[in-house]
């Protein structure tokens, strides 16, 4: 087949390694600034998650008996004795405390996320893609789930089982493949009508092999998207549980039961309690929400 | 000899469920195809001609099982594809392959075009080494005038008329006998439409392939079709070999869509009549009684209201009560 001279020039300069439609949505996510922003409060906190331990005079268990009973005018935050973020009401060291809480509530969002990105899309995508009966009966199982009050059920687990992370862990994850199930259901109902699909049905390619190699790759923006606002849901129903003293158990904390511990102690004056684990929560939050909104923006179909 | 492809009164019925619809409510039924029968011989082209709308993609989905239909699709006066199970049909698919209307929405846009290309070859014969099948893929790259070096971009890096190549591509790879080519150039400019179809000319005569063409208007198959059947709301109004429905339409909905065919001419253009065809398409859901296209017709009578004509003749098949050429009255 002869090329036209218009075909060969476009030709070469098409040739070599292709630009990938993740290129182009890096690129987009990087010229975010808000989503810069972001991810540079979202670097410092994990680093403080992570590096916090070596910085501190302290370790999170130790009582500091020099400042007990005297918390409020002695606990305060000082570099002199170490405590840079104060003390607790214990009189152990908040910095510690703060790293480790930051610690647990990052694990606690990423593993959530993780749980419900895999079970939520491959649920989701079979739904979806297998339609009719199954889809039926599939998504009125999820309603139902849905249906049940989550939070009463995970309450009522980490009474009969006992306080304890993995408990957390696994209940978080329970609850959040749902949604997740649904948007990723919705999803695939467009793709599975749109011509490639199609095309590599009628070619015979077998559903599993479908789903995986055609639909997911093309859900990935949305659920990158999706689980980047999945963290913070998922630090928020820790928090909460842990508000209301369920959480995590001691000498283990979060920054909901740091927070928690804090408001509870506002009433004596000591501000630091409440203060920096609040600063740390926020930072999160915001941090997520501004990288998953860049993520959309990043990833957005329409402007592709 | 028998024929490649056999098809006997093909019938595809979708369910129709209204959103608030009862479980229990029996839903109401679109007639898509409606007793469409047809054969092809190897190496030979039909072309397929009607309205958007009148069943053309779904008659193309019905013959190789994406839609359940009824009916029997003979292939190679052997096995009839519809008596068949989705496992006993993959083989089978191989030897039939698709082209879409839309070039780049028929593409996974996060697969290269290498894996796009790729992927019929590794669904069917699994057994070629990966380094052989890379150089299959260059090979039928180059063949539809692609270059070799593209085959680590995306889609979404090409023209129509490109991606349109590479669809054609990815059809050829596992050398079927059947391409079933569903309207691959209206999405296409027109000067990139004749490269196309000069393209897949080239590769039927090289290959020996067997071609359904479909279109919505009657000159895109012209040049590629050996016979040409005209469909109207589901059914077969008019089929014939090339020549004689270009020279000697009998029915009066494929006189009507050769009068909108532009002429090149300017004066014949001019002296032409357009056949005055009123309204639109009526809903499959509620076809009219008799002629299907007698709403429409120019020279619609009482009796065509009452018996629903059947495609009659050997060669020339015509489903109309009353055939032939269009008086100058009619045209008025
Ligand atoms: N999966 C489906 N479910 C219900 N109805 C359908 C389905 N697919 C097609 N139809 C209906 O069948 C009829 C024929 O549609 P089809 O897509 O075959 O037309 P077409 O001739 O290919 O039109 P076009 O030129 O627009 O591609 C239409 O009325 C359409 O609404
Ligand atoms: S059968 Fe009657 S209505 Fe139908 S095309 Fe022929 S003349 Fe027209
Ligand atoms: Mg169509």
């Amino acid at each position: 087949m002869a090329m036209t001279s218009e075909q060969a020039v476009e030709a070469t300069a098409l040739a070599g390694k292709g630009r990938s439609p993740w290129a182009d949505a890096r690129r987009r996510f990087f010229r975010n600034k808000a989503a810069m922003v972001g991810l540079a409060i979202l670097a410092f906190v994990a680093l403080f998650a992570v590096f916090g331990d070596f910085l501190s005079q302290w370790s999170n268990e130790e009582l500091d008996y020099n400042v007990m009973g005297q918390i409020a005018q002695e606990g305060g935050p000082s570099i002199e004795n170490g405590h840079y973020f104060g003390t607790d009401d214990l009189g152990r060291d908040l910095f510690a405390r703060t790293v480790q809480g930051t610690q647990i509530s990052l694990a606690v969002g990423l593993v959530g996320a993780l749980i419900a990105c895999v079970v939520g899309t491959l649920y989701g995508a079979v739904a979806g893609y297998v339609g009719g009966r199954t889809d039926n009966i599939m998504m009125r199982i999820v309603d139902i789930f849905m249906a049940i009050p989550y939070m009463f059920v995970l309450i009522l687990l980490l009474v009969m089982y006992g306080r304890s992370i993995t408990i957390l862990f696994a209940g978080v994850g329970l609850i959040s493949w749902m949604e997740m199930a649904r948007i990723v259901r919705g999803q695939t109902l467009t793709i599975k009508g749109r011509e490639f699909v199609e095309a590599a049905r009628a070619t015979g390619v077998s559903a599993p092999v479908i789903i995986l190699r055609h639909i997911v790759p093309n859900l990935l923006g949305v659920i990158a998207v999706y689980a980047t606002l999945l963290v913070p849901l998922m630090i928020l129903t820790e928090s909460f549980i842990s508000f209301l003293g369920l959480g995590v158990q001691e000498p283990l904390t979060s920054l909901g039961a740091l927070i928690s511990e804090g408001a509870g102690t506002i009433a004596y004056g000591t501000t630091w309690q409440l203060g920096f684990p609040l600063l740390f929560f926020c930072l999160t939050l915001f941090g997520l929400f501004f990288v998953g909104d860049g993520l959309r923006d990043a990833l957005d179909p329409k402007d592709r | 000899m028998s024929p490649l492809l056999s098809v006997r009164d093909l019938h595809v019925r979708f369910p129709i469920i209204r959103a608030g619809d009862m479980p229990w409510t029996k839903p109401r039924i679109l007639h898509a195809v409606n007793g469409v029968d047809f054969e092809l011989e190897a190496g030979q082209t039909l072309g397929v001609v009607g309205e958007s709308g009148c069943g053309k993609s779904t008659l193309a989905r019905g013959l190789i099982q994406m839609v359940p239909a009824t009916g029997q699709v003979m292939w190679r006066g052997e096995t009839d594809l519809l008596s068949l199970s989705p496992r006993q049909m993959k083989p089978y698919r191989s030897e039939i392959q698709m082209v879409f209307q839309d070039p780049l929405a028929s593409l996974n846009p996060r697969m290269t075009l290498g894996q796009i290309i790729a992927e019929p070859l590794s669904t069917h014969r699994p057994d070629i080494p990966a380094k052989e099948r890379r150089q299959r893929v260059a090979g039928m790259m180059e063949r539809v005038g692609l270059l070799p070096q593209m085959i680590n971009r995306y889609p979404h890096e090409f023209s129509g008329g490109q991606c349109q190549r590479i669809g054609i591509a990815r059809a050829l790879i596992v050398e079927p006998k059947l391409l079933i080519c569903d309207e691959p150039v209206s999405a296409l400019d027109v000067s990139i439409q004749a490269q196309v179809i000069e393209l897949l000319k080239e590769l039927q005569r090289d290959l020996g392939l067997a071609m359904i063409f479909i279109a919505h208007d009657l000159s895109v198959v012209k040049n590629i079709s050996d016979e040409v059947m005209v469909l109207y709301l589901g059914r077969i109004m008019e089929k014939a070999p090339k020549a004689r429905l270009y020279d000697d339409p009998q029915h009066p909905y494929t006189q009507a869509l050769l009068s909108a065919v532009p002429i090149p001419d300017p004066v014949a253009e001019r002296a032409k009549r357009i056949v005055p065809m009123t309204g639109d398409m009526p809903s499959p859901m509620n076809p009219p009684s008799g002629c299907v296209f007698r709403g429409r017709c120019p020279r619609a009578q009482d009796d065509c209201a009452r018996t629903v004509p059947q495609p009659e003749g050997d060669a020339h098949r015509v489903a109309c009560l009353h055939p032939g050429p269009l008086s100058a009255a009619e045209m008025a």
